[in-house]
């Protein structure tokens, strides 16, 4: 029996008695398959992202923050994200995991304030990505960065790589995750633009929780995707990127900041 | 004698399943674990049985193959975004789920849980559960409610003593 049935895939079998070198051919076999993907775009993902598919773009799901609209008291995307996915500020700031947080900007002339939120930024070229050593750190066609916390080692290379300051470390045992976004000791993790529920054509939890505040400063959607309201939006007012100049071209973007 | 019974007993439960059938090991192929044979009984690992009629493949390929799929559809997963595969970790630990005394699915701390029940005797670690939930994720929200409720409780008690 095979364990897989897609004619793409490059998987050789689950053979019994193959398996230690089945799983290291599968392996392989998956990172040709990748090349594929690419090559052909829109066959695998957008398959499987949503709204992507229908407007027949390869997906880049991106966010786009008016900080206009940001609230200095308002905390309601941390709190979303911090439930949605498990971590919780437990009174150790250096060890904590953060996958958002708010920042507070002041011009030191005009004493002129601004809050916003910032997390992973789901950078076009990664340099958490470059960085690691075992691919574990990766950019899914998307455009989504993820950790794939099978292969982390818990280097931490990627921690110091990104400019953000967006990753974080599990120092400690966790037990009882959330069963659609798994952590644990010893691997690295960083918003994941709530992947789980971009794949079956959801919001992230932060962008969901803004719009309820009624502030509505967050939107989320395909870049790639010039009919898409965050396209329009980017095109028709001005937008910019957090240290645009390093050229990482992040997929979050911020409206007058 | 105990001891020369339980090598025995291992040898045959990795490497004799296609070779010899044991009373035992037919009562597997209806899933019942190895409870059936009266001689092995408290010998072999008492490993509880999942719900429905049937996993998604039979019970002895599961036994030997279960990592394999699980593998190589967490790449599907992870790296492909495919949402809907066969393999999943979540559905193992639904259908899977073992009550405890409170009646709430058991985490995988307890050597009753259901993965354990096997790996514990064949002495394979298990590193799923450094970082996926060993239980269903209702139950998890239900006990976390619970327990922040009565962390509250207690904390109004403590605040009470205070005053
Ligand atoms: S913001 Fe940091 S963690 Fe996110 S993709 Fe860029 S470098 Fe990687
Ligand atoms: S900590 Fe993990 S994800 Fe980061 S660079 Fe090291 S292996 Fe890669």
């Amino acid at each position: 029996m095979s364990g897989c049935d897609k004619s793409n895939c490059g998987c050789v079998n689950t053979n019994p008695t193959d398996l230690l070198s089945s799983s290291r051919r599968n392996f392989l076999g998956g990172a040709a398959a990748v090349a594929t993907l690419t090559l052909a775009p829109g066959i695998t993902i957008t398959a499987f992202g949503g709204s992507a598919k229908a407007s027949g773009h390869h997906a880049r799901w991106g966010l786009l923050v008016d900080v206009n609209k940001c609230k200095k008291d308002c905390n309601a995307c941390v709190t979303a994200c911090s439930t949605e996915h498990g971590w919780e500020d437990t009174g150790h700031p250096l060890t904590d995991a953060q996958w958002i947080r708010k920042v507070t900007l002041k011009d030191k002339k005009s004493g002129f304030e601004q809050s916003l939120p910032v997390m992973c930024q789901h950078c076009a070229e990664p340099p958490c990505v470059d960085v690691c050593p075992t691919a574990a750190s990766f950019r899914r066609d998307d455009g989504i960065v993820l950790v794939d916390k099978h292969l982390c080692i818990g280097c931490r290379y990627c921690i110091m790589a990104c400019p953000y300051q967006a990753r974080s470390f599990i120092h400690e045992p966790l037990m009882d995750q959330k069963e659609y976004s798994p952590r644990g000791k010893g691997t690295v993790e960083s918003c994941n633009l709530c992947v789980h529920r971009v794949d079956v054509g959801g919001t992230p939890a932060c962008v969901e929780a803004c719009s309820a505040t009624g502030n509505g400063a967050m939107l989320f959607g395909n870049l790639n995707d010039p009919d898409s309201e965050i396209s329009k939006r980017i095109a028709e007012y001005p937008s910019t990127q957090i240290r645009a100049d390093l050229g990482l071209d992040p997929g979050v973007r911020y409206e007058n900041l | 004698m105990k001891f020369g019974l339980k090598i025995f007993a291992l040898f045959l439960a990795v490497f004799g399943g296609g070779l010899i059938v044991l009373p035992g090991q037919m009562a597997n192929a209806e899933g019942q674990g190895f409870n059936g044979s009266s001689v092995l009984a408290g010998v072999l690992p008492d490993i509880p049985k999942g719900k429905g009629d049937s996993c998604i493949a039979p019970t002895d390929f599961m036994r030997r193959n279960h990592m394999n799929l699980l593998s190589h559809d967490r790449d599907e997963t992870v790296h492909f975004g495919n949402r809907q595969v066969k393999a999943s970790l979540k559905e193992c630990v639904t259908c899977h789920a073992v009550n405890g005394i409170d009646n709430t699915p058991i985490t995988v701390e307890d050597p009753k849980h259901f993965c354990r029940a096997c790996h514990d005797y064949v002495a394979v670690k298990i590193d799923c559960f450094e970082c996926h939930a060993s239980r269903p994720g209702e139950t998890l929200k239900s006990s976390r409610d619970k327990a922040l409720k009565e962390n509250e409780a207690l904390a109004a008690y403590a605040k009470g003593a205070d005053e």
